[in-house]
């Protein structure tokens, strides 16, 4: 898989350079998870990709080269794929990928080479640590805020929380007890429960005992829906909130009826047509409703194709200003630390989640206008505005 | 805790323990007569679980390429093993047996996959497309090397978890399903406590499917010759009971077991490619308390497990299966000091 992957990679770039042999091209290096557990992600995001290689495959006269590489969900083998791409690909920026310790390993990998990266997932490191890193993701505090601001408009005053045990349940509880203290909403229980547990009946029971006015999920994809199905068995009534690790086909199937009314934070582009016609990133979204269409003959359900596709903007953006420079020439170490310092003074460029400002000593590049509520109502997405 | 919370954990260990029950039957009818604790069984029921779902999905489950390709490798390996033995005269028959008797459930499942057939014939057909895997995959790997350690069958028996297990990745995709409801509706128990159908049937099953047990294993040959053939492996021979037929008829009863427990969790728990591992655990341990010998103890090491484990999530929800699998320590503890020693009965090996 690996290997036809990176023959056919090569061929089409080998076509490319016969095409244009007159000046370097710019050389993108994707490396994500298009099998293993994480590819339920990796698929949609290598997607994304191509979408934005098909809207936007050529930067201020020079044409791009995606190369892209599969990580089989493992955090070794994206490092490996990193390596790969930097020595043997020469590429100028690294771009991934579905996991969050896996886009980790490949931030390292950029450090030490000295190439910029643009992860595509939250990556949880010291922004001081590693200067050559950012993401397009939103920081879960970001997502978190949103849904406690919503809480307190709705009137909670008591939170019963659930998650998984594992760092996404901590990452998710952290951000609520740092935003709902000064909301002035009380968080009643840290319950948690594995990602491969068949039933949560005993946290939930405890949860509902302690009449909470609404409960708030940590879970993501399928093994989220869980506390939704607990709730609804127990007949629940207060509010049930998740947050975007959830905003997921696979979630909308499995949790079903169970799931109606879920109130959850997301990037717009989900629900990009009921946006108001003055949301700054609604036109960006639907040109790549359109574009990943045209690419992919299938609509776009989910928010980790579009991700791909602002880090590709972000990249787009950055390399036109280096290249109309015109010191550099891609390919170059120089070219590299230009690239890196011009994504780091991104301005306002609108992308389909969010617009998007980065700076030096920030790993995320988004604000407020990257996120809204949505409403689970009979399997489809409704802004909750 | 109140009494309330207390009786829904309790309702919820019970139908817990059912499952476990179910297939502690299983890993202990096939240990007691081949001396393989069969690491794949859980495989076997998200195989069945997600067979259904895909057929409630009107997709055509993986399962029956998977059926048919054992069957084929099944059906050279006997005709070899037959062709050495000079038996020929056997092979018409042993071609039926393999080759076209698993090849039945596979053309039924066939037959009405994409179409809208009944819930029942659906239920019916995912559990029969599950029940040659394990006597099929039993003949090709374990039955020629029956005559090992049970440490090395065990070994053996882990790879072919692994083996099935990706082979489930592959077929199902890493995203979990849920099946629809086999029973709607609730009972309401004195009290107010609603008692779901589900729950009942759950329990009902483990309880039916253990009388009937209990009445093969007393009452008809077959079953007499399983329990010859457990207690005494070379005596049962003497007598005329034949081991390969006797572990063929233990594997294919552990097959249908573990085709009704996937049938029966799939409508309440999110059943994923790996979720079948840990129901298989859990049972371990339940089988465990029991010697991996005795049926009665199993099923009571079934209900306590189920009960802890239901108990366990209530108290600490993330320590849940550390507490489940704690139970072992004093288990083995105190089977080892009851225990006679008689390992060297153990190792006793004649095919």
């Amino acid at each position: 898989m690996n290997k036809l992957i990176r023959t056919a990679a090569l061929a089409a770039s080998a076509m490319a350079l016969a095409a244009s042999a007159l000046a370097a091209d710019l050389k993108v290096g994707l490396s994500v998870s298009l099998s293993g557990p994480n590819s339920s992600l990796g698929i949609p995001y290598a997607k994304g990709m191509q979408a934005a290689l098909a809207y936007k495959g050529e930067i201020a006269g020079r044409k791009v080269q995606l190369i892209v590489l599969d990580d089989a969900s493992d955090p070794t083998t994206a490092g490996r794929n990193a390596r790969k791409l930097i020595e043997e690909d020469k590429v100028d920026v690294l771009m991934g990928t579905s996991g969050v310790p896996a886009a980790i390993a490949m931030a390292q990998v950029g450090k030490e080479a000295k190439v910029p990266m643009i992860g595509l997932t939250p990556i949880s490191i010291e922004a001081a640590d590693n200067p050559w890193v950012m993401t397009v993701a939103q920081p879960t505090q970001l997502m978190v805020d949103a849904v406690v601001e919503r809480m307190k408009r709705n009137g909670v005053k008591t939170v019963g929380y659930i998650g998984f045990t594992d760092a996404w349940g901590d990452l998710v509880y952290n951000a609520l007890m740092k935003a709902a203290e000064p909301a002035g909403i009380k968080v009643l229980t840290n319950e948690r429960y594995a990602r491969a547990d068949a039933s949560v009946t005993g946290q939930i029971l405890k949860i509902v005992a302690l009449r909470p006015d609404a409960v708030m999920t940590g879970g993501a994809g399928t093994p989220g829906a869980l506390p939704f199905l607990a709730l609804a068995e127990r007949g629940f009534k207060g509010g049930v909130y998740g947050q975007h690790g959830l905003i997921n086909p696979d979630f909308v199937r499995v949790a079903g009826a169970a799931g109606n009314g879920a109130l959850m934070p997301t990037g717009p582009v989900i629900v990009a047509e009921q946006l108001p016609a003055d949301h700054p990133t609604k036109k960006m979204a639907l040109d790549f409703r359109a574009v990943f269409q045209k690419v992919n003959n299938a609509p776009s359900t989910d928010a980790f194709s579009a991700y791909s596709f602002d880090g590709w903007l972000v990249f787009a953006d950055a390399a036109g200003r280096v290249l109309q420079g015109g010191k550099t020439e891609p390919g170059t170490a120089e070219f590299r630390v230009a690239l890196r310092d011009a994504i780091m003074s991104t301005k306002e460029v609108v992308g389909t989640h969010g617009v998007y400002n980065f700076k030096p000593g920030n790993l995320y590049g988004v604000d407020q206008r990257a996120r809204v509520i949505v409403k689970l109502e009979n399997g489809q997405w409704k802004l909750a505005p | 805790m109140t009494w309330d919370v207390a009786l829904i954990l309790a309702i919820d260990g019970l139908a817990n323990g059912a499952v476990y029950l179910l297939a502690g039957l299983g890993l202990v009818l096939i240990f007691s007569v081949t001396r393989v604790v069969f690491v794949p069984f859980g495989d076997v029921v998200a195989f069945a679980a997600l067979s259904l779902a895909a057929f409630e999905t009107g997709r055509t489950p993986a399962t029956i390429g998977l059926v048919a390709t054992l069957a084929s490798l099944a059906v050279v390996v006997e005709v070899v093993s037959l062709v050495r033995a000079g038996e020929l005269a056997r092979i018409p028959r042993a071609l039926v047996g393999w080759g076209l008797l698993p090849a039945l459930p596979c053309l039924a499942a066939w037959a009405i996959s994409g179409t809208a057939a009944p819930a029942v014939v659906r239920i019916v057909v995912a559990i029969a497309l599950v029940v040659p895997i394990t006597p099929l995959v039993a003949r090709v790997a374990l039955q020629p090397m029956a005559d090992a350690s049970v440490l090395v069958l065990l070994i053996a028996s882990l790879a072919l978890h692994f083996l099935l297990s990706g082979l489930g990745l592959l077929f199902f995709g890493p995203e979990g399903s849920r099946t629809g409801p086999l029973a709607e509706g609730a009972l309401t128990l004195p009290g107010g406590f609603p008692l779901s159908a589900q729950v009942m049937l759950m329990i009902a099953a483990a309880l039916v499917l253990s009388a009937m047990f209990y009445l093969l294993f007393e009452r008809t040959v077959a079953g007499k010759a399983l329990r010859a053939t457990a207690v005494n492996r070379v005596g049962a021979r003497l007598v005329g009971i034949r081991p390969a037929r006797t572990a063929l008829l233990a594997y294919t009863l552990a097959g249908l077991l573990a085709g009704l427990i996937g049938v029966l969790v799939a409508p309440v728990t999110t059943m994923y490619y790996d979720s079948g591992f840990l129901i298989g655990l859990k049972a371990f341990v339940a089988a465990i308390i029991g010697g991996l010998v005795s049926y009665p103890l199993t099923a009571v090491g079934a209900l306590a497990v189920g009960a802890v484990e239901s108990f366990a999530s209530f108290w600490s929800g993330a320590f849940k299966d550390v507490i489940v699998f704690s139970l072992l320590i004093p288990v083995l503890m105190l089977r080892s000091f009851m225990a006679r020693h008689d390992e060297e009965d153990a190792e006793e090996i004649d095919q």
